[in-house]
């Protein structure tokens, strides 16, 4: 990091495995406190696990997470609880629970923590369904709700606590470019407003562009880059490059490793074929 | 020579490799029920979240239990009547259903069809919310899945299969009443005295029940195991709920002989 | 909130019908209220042959139902059978010269125990042994006895 900022989350020499698909490869990153900070690569490569590492929820083959100081792999499983209280996940496809409807959602990390009276829950409830704008669909079931609509009532669920970070799992995939104006707005002044820290784990180069103060890009368990967002654009060569402008050729070959064309069409058993 | 060697070692390799997946998930689910047992406890905290799955696993089972118990009890006396009027002993028809309902109908048929409306349903429940990210969601929010989620459909289900083979007892007697007294004309006095001096309270009513409580925490076992095992995907998930039926079925049916071999022998 | 009293009343009814169809199945199906909590004590006789006797059968006086036979074994000294008995503590006044017989209900029903009540002043009480009995009929010698008869007066 070029500027002096404070370090909430330190991930150091992390190694991870899923079988025996490595999908992390000593991987070293940070992530400043106050920031938007997006984590890029191409799909499959594990962006979401990097989120769950950081949580606890998955435990890595070797190195280690910190979070606020706290080496989050070796925390009992109380204080893992009680940190994650400080998180706030934004799921891929909202999560709801689906046998709430949207107020209940939203009230429910309330419900579960707190012991607050009930107008004060509803008041607290109305207002995050107020700045994700849904504060008149609170009495709609999930499976009532659109793609776009499920992500920012899990939106306001995950703010529900006031945590100070907040995790976003792919927010724009899969949405019409008008949700995904509505969610870059909302990422971005959430962030601003209630002083969170963002990690943003996504593929959608010009969305994340638009808010991301940080980017690391991933690729094949690899940290390939990491800096500021002009850092980034600045870079003219490479995967970064190839990767932030969409160039269909580059390191990543547009064909998938084989033998030369002419190899293949002038071998033995093909021309037996003939 | 070497030919056969290497196919007895590929045997032995399949053979070995079976048992020790075999070792490796019944550890597991060793280790599940465990951690499942010692969450039970908080759910006395949560009496809400078990009265909304003794809702789901009791309730919803009603109709399915209603209708069985009469039409079973119905069946038993029908049968038995038939075979017992050959000896002139028709009276005791009552007593031959209510000693087959109590001391096995009620508690296998009961759990065979537990294990298919709410075993199967549990199952797909976890799956899908495994699948829609529910379960990582509340872990997110600092919310133990294994206390809001698992515990309490656990304990439900054993407290409602029970609960439920009563009733299916109960109306399957009434169905054999119907049937014997109302319909073919034994009489009702011979009926009821015969039948209440030869069921026993503790032989035959208790261990009944005894039966069904065992079968219902086999069957939340199994449909909790598989749901929280299932791959994530919708065909993992259907994999996954008809595993559930067809390992609490056999089960319950393997269960009730080792059962039956204590209890009345 | 207004679905949770749903669930909570549904759960309710539910519970309600399981103890309907318990107080039935206690009550009506089954001999809930028969010997099994009352206090009782246990006497024992011996028999030449008790037929088809078996456990859990009723020992009756004047055809009322005051206890229940709990185990059937060989006596190892006399090779006779002794079955052992409960006996309802409210009928601990019974005569030490009382006799028990097999008996049968009815011409294929079930066996079971019938108590004579005789004379004497002592009691029968925890441990006794009842000394008169008369076994069982069985009717295959009943059978041949009646044709040896037959055959006798031709």
């Amino acid at each position: 990091m070029t500027e002096s900022t404070e370090t909430l989350i330190e991930i150091k020499n992390l190694t991870f495995s899923r079988g025996s698909r490595k999908i992390f490869d000593d991987i070293t990153l940070s992530i400043p406190k106050g920031k938007i900070t997006a984590i890029m690569g191409p799909s499959g490569s594990g962006k979401t696990t990097l989120l769950k590492l950081i949580a606890g929820q998955l435990k890595p083959d070797s190195g280690k997470v910190t979070v606020e100081g706290l080496n989050v792999h070796q925390l009992s499983r109380k204080k893992i609880y009680q940190l994650r209280r400080k998180m706030g996940m934004l799921f891929q496809s909202g999560a709801l629970l689906t046998d709430l409807n949207v107020f209940d959602n939203v009230a429910f990390p309330l419900r579960e923590h707190t012991k607050l009276p009930e107008e004060m829950l509803e008041a607290l409830v109305l207002m995050k369904l107020q700045a994700v704008g849904l504060r008149g669909a609170k009495h709609l079931m999930p499976s009532e709700l659109s793609g776009g609509m499920s992500r920012r009532v899990a939106l306001a669920r995950g703010i529900a606590l006031d945590p100070e970070m907040i995790f976003y799992d792919e927010p724009f995939v899969g949405q019409d470019p008008i949700t995904k104006g509505v969610l870059v707005k909302l990422i971005k002044t959430l962030n601003d407003s209630l002083d969170l820290t963002s990690v943003m784990v996504s593929h959608d180069v010009d969305e994340v562009m638009m808010i991301a103060d940080y980017i690391c890009v991933v690729s094949e368990g690899k940290l390939i880059a990491q800096g500021t967002k002009e850092e980034m654009l600045k870079e003219s060569t490479g995967y970064v490059n190839q990767f932030i402008k969409g160039l269909p050729d580059g390191p990543v070959p547009f064909h998938f490793p084989t033998v030369s064309y002419v190899e293949d069409l002038t071998s033995s058993n093909k021309s037996s074929l003939l | 020579m070497s030919l056969l060697v290497n196919k007895v070692q590929n045997l032995l390799q399949s053979l070995g490799k079976g048992f020790l997946s075999n070792v490796e998930a019944f550890g597991r689910g060793s280790l599940f029920m465990w951690s499942l047992l010692l969450a039970i406890p908080s759910v006395f905290f949560r009496f809400d979240l078990l009265l909304k799955q003794i809702y789901v696993a009791g309730v919803l089972s009603l109709p399915i239990i209603l209708m069985a118990g009469l039409f079973i009890g119905m069946v038993l006396s029908l049968q038995g009547y038939t075979i017992l009027v050959k000896f002139s002993a028709e009276e005791a028809v009552g007593t031959m259903t209510a000693l087959s309902l109590l001391r096995e109908i009620g508690p296998v048929v009961g759990g065979l069809l537990f294990a298919g409306r709410a075993g199967s349903a549990l199952t797909a429940e976890i799956g899908l919310m495994r699948s829609t990210e529910q379960i990582s969601a509340l872990e997110m929010m600092a919310v133990d899945p294994l206390k809001f989620v698992y515990a309490p459909r656990f304990l439900a289900m054993i407290i409602a299969l029970p609960l439920l083979v009563l009733i299916f007892n109960a109306l399957g007697v009434f169905g054999g009443y119907l049937v014997s007294v109302s319909w073919l004309g034994v009489d009702s006095g011979a009926f009821w005295s015969q039948m209440s001096s030869e069921v026993d309270w503790r032989e035959d009513v208790v261990n009944g029940m005894i039966k069904s409580v065992a079968f219902g925490f086999l069957i939340a076992i199994v449909a909790l195991f598989q749901g929280v095992n299932a791959i994530p995907t919708s065909e993992g998930v259907s994999n996954a709920t008809t595993r559930t039926v067809v390992h609490a079925s056999l089960g319950i049916l393997g269960l009730d002989f080792v059962l039956t071999s204590v209890m009345f022998t | 909130m207004k679905k949770q009293t749903k669930v909570e009343i549904w759960v309710g009814a539910f519970v309600l019908m399981s103890l309907m169809a318990l107080v039935y199945i206690a009550f009506q199906v089954s001999n809930f209220s028969g010997l099994k909590d009352k206090p009782t004590y246990e006497v024992s006789a011996l028999f030449d042959n008790i037929g088809g006797l078996k456990k859990r059968a009723s020992l009756k006086m004047s055809g009322v139902v005051i206890g229940r036979i709990t185990a059937i074994e060989i006596d190892p000294v006399s090779f006779k059978a002794r079955v052992h008995m409960q006996i309802d503590q409210a009928f601990n006044e019974l005569p030490m010269d009382s006799s028990v017989s097999i008996l049968t209900s009815g011409l294929l029903g079930d066996q079971y125990v019938g108590l004579d009540p005789g004379g004497d002043e002592e009691v029968l009480e925890q441990g006794s042994e009842i000394e008169m009995t008369q076994s069982a009929m069985v009717l295959e010698e009943l059978i041949g006895q009646f044709l040896v008869k037959f055959s006798e007066s031709d």
